[in-house]
């Protein structure tokens, strides 16, 4: 039934033009209109989505509903852009999980948003289509173009209905990413002229000397770093999510860190093998950094969203520790990569896992901050004797961030800590920490949070969470422990995608006889 | 001794616009202040009559006459043409802004057109004596018009400004043309070409093409050069600013074309690392004072500095795919030109000209949808895609690095980025903050509809940008 629809260009373009059908609507009367309107347009999308697991063939590695079987469909000619859409193992997932966030995002915003609502929920409609098209795009400029355009609605979101300080916030996260991404542009125009073409499977098999590639590599590096985001360039996260709305933070949370670690899947990896075997280190070194260290900063935040972004900069360490392991292990194991598999399917996991975490992290800050208007740790205490629901959510929602095995969280991390120990006892040893440090900023958070004596009046006035918060709240625990408990289907979809992934990497892309004999 | 005839149909558009030109001029005079609109028709009626003239004569091939002092070649063309488009909306743009201030008298139409002939001489020069006087007559026109407000200090002073400014760059072009005419001993730009090859390294030609390039990079406003710029753009009549900042751009861009590469091609080596110091100043400068600007229209002027910053990395590359992404970015310059003047126009009423950052504030408040479209103006100015402004950047960073300068694409989208900034800074003006003046905000209709229609097209062409890059890209023979 849905072979003959053309999924992928519909589930970029039904977001976008439902948004700016939202849009239509205006800002008069109580907004309702853009509400219900949203939520259907969201809807669709999600259902549209659904085809693109249940028609998957996990056995390929090869990129699937192309939208065109033989000629492309040329979009710019005079560029020689293509119109090249497709995803594999690896994209998949994240559309799913772009198309089910955004859903969970418009119920959120519901009757929270009162300024503008219309505008509020076209922008989280377009950004939406938006993200799809990174994920679904074979063309890189496309994929530029969807990744650049995509800001414009998150800048919008959070400088309109953000917090005291959302102009700095928003600005610094614009200028932050533009800056990373228009150094990308420069080598993927490099790219271009050496292959031909702007297709990234061309650009996969295009080879390069060494030092073109540790150019390229760190051109995309400082785009992709600061999206995931790594340290050093990681400050624009924690200022744009303490403003963002809720809805935004979940977004950005869930999503837009993906994008980055994707663009490591999509891009670093596979056309500068030879770079990201080279500067391995500096990637485990900098992923050690944000796990270990960023791990410490969170332990003493004072606002609970702080707490969570830099939480998920640590979590978002273990993706790019698990995709950048691979040659460690394999020197470690008599240049065999059959280890390596486990790692980079790890960090794989963990950005779809960290996607429900740290979303439901949010949410649950967003539904105290609606209440309170504080994200204070310090103006909470005792929530658990006014709103038990709510506490029942948030104390899973923070095991699974905390990594408890059984939850989603545990998965992801517990696989590259395994392949971690296969390559190096200290990687391992440092990564490890973690399961100390997780556990003790979000436990603390909680402790001090949700448990303990009524603080204040305030607090003692608190209402538990309605129907439409406990929906979007429930629909997240049964994902968490769903993929904590069964995360096979997961893993499936990945894995013919990742050991091709891993198989490409092995092979040097250098001319003959320069680099023989280093894997 | 006989006399030949020249052929004077390469030349039709510019023989029709100056006859209506004298038509208007002395119309003018027998029209009442309330029939003034015959004025405006007639001037309009002008340019797309020249537009349709253009339109005719265009084919693909090189036309040379009087005397080879005159081409018309495609490139020529496609430029008039843009060239009568952009003046045409120009007009519709000013129409109520000239009302609104009593300045809706026959002199700005009669000097607009004329500054249209010196443009379209200028981009059919084919001897430096065309280009000279093509360029003195546009130059002349504008002088002039930057004044029309007689009682404006402002305005005055910046007339002044650009008059004495603009009469030493003219007289730098005019030294240079002739130091290079004492070499070559011929001022028809092909023969310039011919007996140019072979000597490159004679010292009067260099410091003759020295000459030349502060004279052009004076006209195109670019750093070192740039004094002039903001001055002028903040002290005109915003009718006047939207005119001097757009059009002529296009006749400027001819003319470096005609003089580097028709005339001194062979001097690339030379002329390319001065264009490399010009573009790279413009750029850093352009971009980082705009920053500091309170007055929306000296930001827009600093802002179209690192435009033509970018626009010269198009022609310094020396090759035909930079000059076709120069030109592609000329044309989208002077369509987000004609968008960010335009909404200067736009905001501004009888005794208000809207030219502080502030009176932007909270527009998204007052009405949302000309907030979307100034927005969309901004990012395609920034560079961001889908927006024109990108596919732009793009074909020049994509001539750049085809050039082997990667380093210098890399400077380039660097300011780029801290040019972001500034306008950013318009769209959270527009969005996030507080409007300071709470009456709703209502243009007049055709007002509003043409900048709709102007924002609109960097969205729309933006998506489909690839006939006017391929008209560009056929021009110059690609």
């Amino acid at each position: 039934m849905f072979a003959d629809l053309p999924l992928l260009s519909l589930l970029i373009w039904v977001p976008v033009i439902g948004g700016l059908l939202v849009l239509l609507t205006g800002s008069r009367s109580s907004g309702l209109e853009a509400r219900v309107l949203s939520l259907l347009v969201a809807l669709l999308t999600f259902v549209l989505s659904i085809p693109l697991y249940t028609g998957f063939d996990t056995a390929s590695h090869a990129m699937q509903f192309i939208n065109f079987a033989d000629a492309p469909v040329v979009w710019i000619e005079a560029f020689n852009i293509n119109y090249h859409l497709g995803v594999d193992g690896i994209s998949m997932p994240l559309i799913l999980l772009t198309t089910f966030t955004t859903v969970l995002v418009v119920i959120a915003g519901w009757e929270v948003i009162k300024y503008k609502p219309a505008q509020y929920m076209a922008a989280f409609l377009i950004m939406e289509g938006l993200m799809i098209g990174v994920f679904a795009s074979l063309d890189a400029m496309l994929f530029y173009v969807f990744w650049e355009a995509m800001l414009i609605p998150m800048f919008i979101v959070i400088g309109v209905w953000g917090g005291d300080n959302r102009v700095y916030a928003t600005i610094k996260f614009f200028l932050y990413t533009f800056l990373g991404s228009v150094f990308m542009l420069v080598a993927l125009i490099y790219l271009y002229f050496q292959s031909g073409s702007f297709s990234i499977l061309d650009m996969h098999m295009q080879p390069l000397g060494l030092t073109a590639q540790i150019w390229i590599f760190l051109a995309f590096l400082i785009a992709f770093a600061v999206k995931v985001p790594m340290w050093p360039v990681h400050t624009w996260l924690p200022d744009a999510h303490v403003q963002a709305p809720t809805g935004g933070s979940v977004i950005l949370a869930a999503i837009m860190l993906k994008l980055g670690a994707y663009g490591f899947l999509r891009f670093s990896l596979p056309i500068v093998p030879d770079a990201s075997h080279t500067l391995d280190w500096l990637m485990i070194g900098l992923s050690l950094i944000a796990v270990a260290y960023i791990g410490f900063v969170a332990l003493v935040q004072q606002d609970m969203k702080k707490l969570i972004a830099y939480s998920s900069i640590s979590h978002m360490g273990f993706v790019t520790l698990g995709f950048f392991i691979a040659w460690t292990i394999a020197e470690a194991n008599n240049g065999s990569m059959v280890g390596a598999a486990m790692g980079m399917e790890g960090g794989a996991v963990q950005m779809i896992s960290h996607g429900f975490v740290s979303g439901a992290m949010f949410l649950c800050v967003g539904v105290m901050y609606d209440r309170m208007h504080s994200r204070q740790i310090a103006d909470y205490g005792g929530v658990v004797h006014v709103m038990p629901k709510f506490t029942g959510f948030m104390v899973l929602f923070a095991m699974a961030n905390a990594g408890l095995p059984g939850t989603a969280g545990f998965v992801g991390e517990f696989m590259v800590i395994l392949s971690a120990f296969k390559a190096n006892f200290w990687i391992a040893f440092v990564a490890a920490t973690t399961l100390i440090l997780g556990a003790g900023y979000t436990l603390w958070m909680v402790k001090r949070v949700l448990f303990g004596e009524i603080t204040n009046d305030s607090v003692a006035a608190l209402e538990d969470i309605n129907k439409r918060e406990f929906l979007v709240l429930a629909t997240l625990a049964v994902m968490v422990l769903f993929f904590g408990l069964y995360p096979a289907p997961l893993l499936e979809v990945m894995d013919a995608t990742v050991r091709h992934l891993i198989e490409h990497i092995a092979v040097s892309k250098l001319p003959a006889s320069a680099f023989a004999g280093a894997m | 001794m006989t006399f030949d005839m020249p052929n004077f149909v390469p030349a039709m558009p510019e023989i029709f616009v100056l006859g209506m030109v004298c038509l208007i001029l002395i119309l003018d005079l027998f029209l009442s202040d309330r029939s003034r609109v015959v004025t405006y028709l007639l001037s309009q009626a002008t340019l797309v009559g020249a537009f349709l003239l253009s339109f005719g004569l265009y084919s693909g091939e090189q036309v040379l006459t009087f005397s080879d002092s005159f081409i018309l070649d495609p490139m020529a063309s496609v430029l008039k043409m843009v060239v009568y488009a952009a003046v045409f909306m120009v007009l519709l743009y000013s129409r109520d802004y000239l009302r609104q201030r009593g300045m809706f008298r026959g002199e700005y139409f009669v000097l607009a057109l004329c500054g249209v002939l010196g443009m379209m001489v200028m981009i059919s020069a084919h001897s430096m004596l065309t280009l000279y006087m093509g360029l003195e007559l546009l130059s002349l026109s504008m002088y002039a018009m930057v004044a029309l407000q007689r009682d404006s200090a402002v305005a005055a002073e910046a007339a002044m400004k650009y008059f004495i400014l603009g009469a030493m760059a003219s007289a730098m072009l005019l030294y240079g043309m002739s130091m290079i005419y004492g070499v070559t001993g011929t001022l028809d730009l092909s023969e310039v070409s011919n007996s140019v090859a072979g000597q490159e390294r004679q010292l009067i030609l260099i410091f003759g093409l020295v000459f030349l390039m502060v004279g052009v990079a004076f006209k195109l406003g670019a750093v070192p050069f740039h004094m002039w710029v903001p001055d002028v753009y903040h002290g005109s009549p915003t009718a006047v600013t939207i005119y001097i900042s757009t059009a002529p751009k296009l006749a400027a861009f001819a003319m470096l074309m005609r003089l580097l590469v028709d005339g001194l091609g062979s001097l690339h080596a030379q002329w390319h690392d001065i264009l490399v110091l010009l573009s790279v100043l413009s750029l850093a400068i352009g971009n980082i004072v705009a920053i500091a600007q309170t007055n929306i229209k000296r930001m827009l002027a600093y802002s179209g500095i690192s435009h033509i910053g970018f626009l010269l990395l198009g022609v310094l590359t020396g090759a035909q795919e930079g000059y076709a992404a120069a030109m592609f970015y000329a044309i989208v310059y002077v369509i987000m030109g004609l968008g960010g003047f335009g909404m200067v126009i736009l905001m501004s009423r009888a005794g208000f000209e809207a030219d502080q950052l502030d009176d932007y504030k909270g527009l998204n408040q007052r009405s949302p949808w000309f907030a979307l479209m100034m927005m969309f103006l901004m990012f395609s100015m920034a560079g961001v895609p889908p927006f024109l402004g990108f596919w732009a950047k793009l074909s020049v960073l994509q001539a750049v690095v085809d050039a082997n300068m990667v380093w210098l694409a890399a400077v380039a989208v660097i300011f780029s980025v801290i040019g972001a900034f500034y306008y950013l800074r318009i769209v959270k003006l527009l969005y996030f903050d507080k409007p300071v003046i709470d009456e709703p905000f209502k243009p007049s209709f055709d007002l509003a509809a043409i900048f709709s229609a102007n924002a609109l097209a960097v969205i729309l062409i933006g998506l489909a940008p690839s006939s006017l890059m391929t008209i560009c890209k056929q021009t110059l023979g690609l």
